[in-house]
């Protein structure tokens, strides 16, 4: 196999705390503990878990977002675990992310078309007439109308919002797109379009994905592989389906059975809260090829 | 929850088919913006029997939150009127009541939970007294009872180690933990009708799955009739005996729950179903879409609201809106062409 676009080794993230008068330095919280994996070129990852799992960090980290506080980022080939925000500079046009709230990362003074003229002002790659045909080529690629460019976020719906975030993500044709729940404050029929734009601009432009969700049919829908998180680690890391339909992990098949369905006569259950223990290393197990489980003592 | 009880969740509406415990008929609000005044709400109706979970669906601005809050009468602002339309409570209506007579009936016979419990807890009070206070005020339980009482009420909504989380404030909980709370505050006048909105939609899936437990388990027991306020169909399909789907401020279409999965008859109802991504060994190249979005309120069409984005649309459609008709003995649809669907 050729080498992996992006490779987590023992990936952590600490926040440091402090407790009472004295500030005295408390146990960390290890928002993301141990994470190994790769993610080869043009597959989708799904990193799913509920709140607190360290998703969302896991996701930050890979991009150097936020600085992780051991183990180590291979991206490209290059361990970039150390790198400056200087030298990573040309590099952020590989890899870009896509959040779940684009209010939050659109000015709303700006208009779009100025938004997305900024990743190619920056990078000095276009301007003038050929810039606003670049512009005018991003928006259609994320099925917006050319006018677009000349309106301001607010005149926008979320869904349209969601996709000007991607238009923005993708104007430097990047290899790998962190999406942190691009599709959770969407509506379902809202929803739907984006999954479906974010599946075929996958296959015409050859991305590579890191997906994050808590939602389980999301992840079903668009996923090739999936790592299920609990407290900062993998439990479970496997082929969509193996996951799916042959979970090992206690977790992961106790968030499954979690999961109400949309479909006549869904059964009305009780999840029982299954106790077991995480081992002690963060260490998988392979079980199956491709199919990875976290050490664990069954409830039996 | 046993075979059993599971058994007799599904067949008590069944059962007690008698008159309605809350009637909503015609029910309209409207909203004024400064030039504008926008129909927020637009005949809006339906009833709901003793031990009967209604779903209320809809997208986000479809009018679901403003029928509860409506009902509830706790949404009239100088800008913001009902204007139409009758809310029955056992034969009584409610928009005619005096807002003191109303204070007197809202947590006792009609009880409402919201999406963030945070919202609903007041802060720098003890989870304990937060659940005595509707007891002494609407009861006039005396204090110590009414502590033994608030006790009882944790321990019945599965709170476990009840007498020392009495003593806690919200901050000390988890949000399903809190959410737990204000179900206990909600049934502690054991209340003919809970309104629950978006109860589960900030918890994770796993906390999500025992609270509607619990919500089913309560109904079993106190024969309760809820109306549950959800944008999931997922959680419609294991919760609800009925549901009512809502677009742009109207109801487009009433069904018993299994009816409404195996063959909706509203074209938006249609398309939702078939666009929600599904758990499943096969998946499709593509989710099916609905075309467009929502319209906004201040742009509602003559006809159809939802015509513009729907495949089966005609000059009909666009020209003359279609009323709620009845299809079956249980089921209403609101569509020209629902015989198409």
């Amino acid at each position: 196999m050729s080498e992996p676009l992006l490779e987590l080794r023992d990936l952590q993230k600490h926040y440091p705390t402090r407790h009472g008068l004295l500030r005295r330095a408390g146990a960390p919280v290890k928002a993301v503990d141990g994470i190994s994996l790769s993610v080869q070129h043009g597959e989708v990852l799904g990193l799913v878990g509920e709140s607190g799992c360290g998703k969302s960090t896991t996701g930050k980290t890979i991009l150097k977002l936020t600085e992780p506080t051991g183990g180590s980022i291979r991206f490209m080939g290059e361990d970039i675990t150390r790198w400056s925000r200087q030298r990573m500079l040309p590099l952020r046009r590989q890899m870009q992310i896509i959040f779940q709230d684009p209010n939050g990362s659109l000015n709303p003074r700006h208009s779009i078309g100025s938004i997305l003229s900024a990743p190619f002002e920056i990078h000095g790659i276009a301007r003038g007439a050929e810039l606003a045909e670049r512009v005018a080529a991003l928006l259609r690629m994320v099925g917006l109308p050319p006018e677009a460019a000349q309106r301001h976020p607010h005149e926008f719906s979320g869904g349209q919002r969601q996709r000007i975030g991607i238009a923005r993500a993708l104007a430097l044709r990047p290899r790998l797109i962190v999406a942190d729940e691009p599709v959770s404050a969407l509506d379902v029929s809202i929803q739907a379009q984006i999954i479906n734009l974010l599946q075929r601009l996958r296959a015409e432009l050859g991305l590579t994905y890191v997906f994050i969700s808590h939602n389980l049919g999301v992840i079903s829908q668009i996923c090739d592989r999936v790592a299920v998180m609990y407290r900062g680690r993998v439990v479970e890391l496997a082929p969509r389906e193996a996951l799916f339909f042959d979970a090992r992990h206690p977790y992961t098949r106790m968030l499954l059975a979690a999961v109400p369905q949309p479909v006549p006569d869904a059964p009305r259950r009780t999840v029982s809260t299954e106790a077991w223990t995480a081992g002690e290393s963060a260490l998988l197990r392979e079980v199956a090829p491709g199919h990875f489980v976290a050490d664990h003592d069954s409830p039996g | 929850m046993s075979l059993l009880a599971d058994a007799v969740a599904r067949a008590a509406p069944a059962q007690a088919a008698g008159a309605p415990v809350l009637r909503v008929e015609g029910l309209g609000v409207r909203i004024r913006t400064g030039r504008h005044a926008l129909r927020a709400l637009d005949d809006v109706g339906f009833s709901l029997r003793r031990a009967e979970t209604l779903g209320l669906v809809g997208e986000s601005g479809s009018g679901k939150t403003l029928t509860a809050l409506a009902l509830m009468r706790l949404v009239e602002t100088s800008a913001i009127e009902i204007d139409r339309g009758q809310v029955a409570l056992d034969g009584v209506d409610l928009l005619g009541l005096p807002e003191r007579a109303m204070e007197d009936l809202r947590g006792r016979r009609i009880s409402m939970i919201f999406q963030e419990p945070m919202t609903a807890l007041n802060p720098v009070i003890s989870i304990g007294r937060q659940i005595e206070e509707p007891l002494r005020r609407h009861l006039g339980t005396g204090r110590r009872a009414a502590r033994d009482a608030a006790v009882a009420l944790l321990d019945q909504v599965g709170i476990r180690d009840a007498a020392r989380i009495a003593r806690c404030h919200p901050h000390e909980l988890s949000g399903g933990m809190r959410q737990r709370v204000t179900i206990a505050i909600a049934i502690a006048c054991r209340p003919d009708v809970l309104v629950a909105d978006e109860p589960t939609t900030a918890l994770d899936v796993t906390v999500q799955a025992q609270i509607l437990g619990l919500l089913r388990d309560l109904q079993a027991e106190m024969g309760m009739a809820m109306l549950l306020i959800t944008h999931d169909l997922g959680v419609v399909a294991e919760t609800a005996h009925r549901v009512a789907v809502m677009y742009a401020g109207r109801v487009v279409e009433t069904a018993p729950v299994g009816a409404l999965f195996r063959r909706p008859r509203h074209p938006y109802t249609r398309g939702l179903l078939r666009s929600i991504p599904r758990i499943a060994r096969e998946r499709p190249a593509a989710l099916a879409e609905i075309p467009g979005t929502v319209p906004g309120l201040l742009a509602l069409p003559e006809g159809c609201a939802f015509a513009a984005r729907c495949e089966l649309a005609t000059a009909h459609c666009v020209a003359e809106r279609p009323a709620l008709e009845r299809i079956g003995p249980e089921q209403a649809v609101a569509c020209w062409r629902h015989q198409h669907v």
